[in-house]
């Protein structure tokens, strides 16, 4: 229960942070994926590693599968409000210039105060949003 | 080679997201509601990646990448419009499905069904970005 509860999220969190720094120490680049994705989608600015990237995040539950430990997806959110998150998510990662992994753990690793203010932000109304959804409708 | 250390990244930043739960919109959704049946995983999760990337990007400010001429890593400080109305607008689709960019690409390797979906919107509001130009000053910096 405790390997499952604390350490997965510990030891996938510490593996989400050393592919930051693998592509710091070895290509320059912050690993934020909202950037990363719209550099691929605009074909800019590399976009064979940023293909390179996109297939490796895909390819790794596939992989984890197949030695036995298969991710979890449960999805509630019916299907409209489920599209107008997915708008929200694309719209506001390009107007703000990054996400949970650009500011919160790159930009954050490099003390970036625009970074701190986002996350806080994207933080903050995330937990309105869903005491909005969840204890008021 | 930038090929190939891409790809290592992905891999572990993919499995990563699975191991931890991450990928998976309830226990994002469970540490977001704070005044249901609060989930600390993604509290964890940021522990456990701000613990290796906090010391390692300290170590290797400054430094020449092994693969490329230099670090491409953002340089503005200053706070504007833009920041914070983008910041609200991802909270608030966060909020309501649970999923952000990493995890919606990662989860097309569990729902492929599911995650195309979600990343089609997401790139559709990626491209209508370029309309806040009309009535947001300044220009975005995407690649962030």
């Amino acid at each position: 229960m405790i390997a499952t509860d604390i350490l997965m999220p510990l030891l996938g969190g510490a593996m989400i942070g050393l592919a930051s720094l693998i592509l710091l120490a070895m290509n320059g680049r912050v690993m934020g994926v909202s950037g990363i994705w719209s550099g691929l989608i605009r074909w800019s600015d590399g976009p064979l590693w940023r293909l390179a990237f996109v297939v490796g995040a895909i390819a790794a539950p596939v992989l984890l599968a197949a030695i036995g430990h298969p991710g979890q997806v449960q999805i509630t959110t019916p299907m409209p409000v489920f599209l107008i998150a997915g708008l929200l998510v694309g719209l506001g990662t390009v107007i703000g210039s990054g996400c949970t992994s650009g500011h919160g753990i790159c930009g954050i690793s490099r003390l970036s105060p625009r970074s701190v203010v986002a996350t806080l932000v994207f933080m903050g109304v995330g937990l309105a949003t869903v005491f909005v959804v969840r204890h008021i409708f | 080679m930038i090929v190939v250390t891409a790809l290592l990244a992905g891999l572990l930043f993919g499995a990563g997201l699975t191991i931890s739960g991450m990928v998976n919109p309830a226990v994002v959704l469970g540490f977001l509601d704070i005044a249901g049946a609060w989930n600390p995983a993604l509290l964890l999760v940021m522990v456990g990646a701000l613990a290796i990337a906090l010391p390692g990007y300290w170590l290797l400010q400054g430094r020449k990448p092994v693969f490329a001429e230099k670090q491409l890593v953002p340089t503005r400080r200053d706070i504007d419009a833009r920041l914070i109305v983008g910041s609200v607008m991802f909270g608030a689709g966060w909020g309501l499905a649970g999923i952000c960019p990493g995890p919606a690409l990662t989860m097309f390797g569990i729902r492929p069904d599911l995650a195309f979906i979600f990343v089609a919107a997401m790139t559709v509001g990626m491209m209508l970005s370029r309309f806040a130009d009309l009535w947001l000053p300044g220009t975005g910096t995407p690649d962030q």
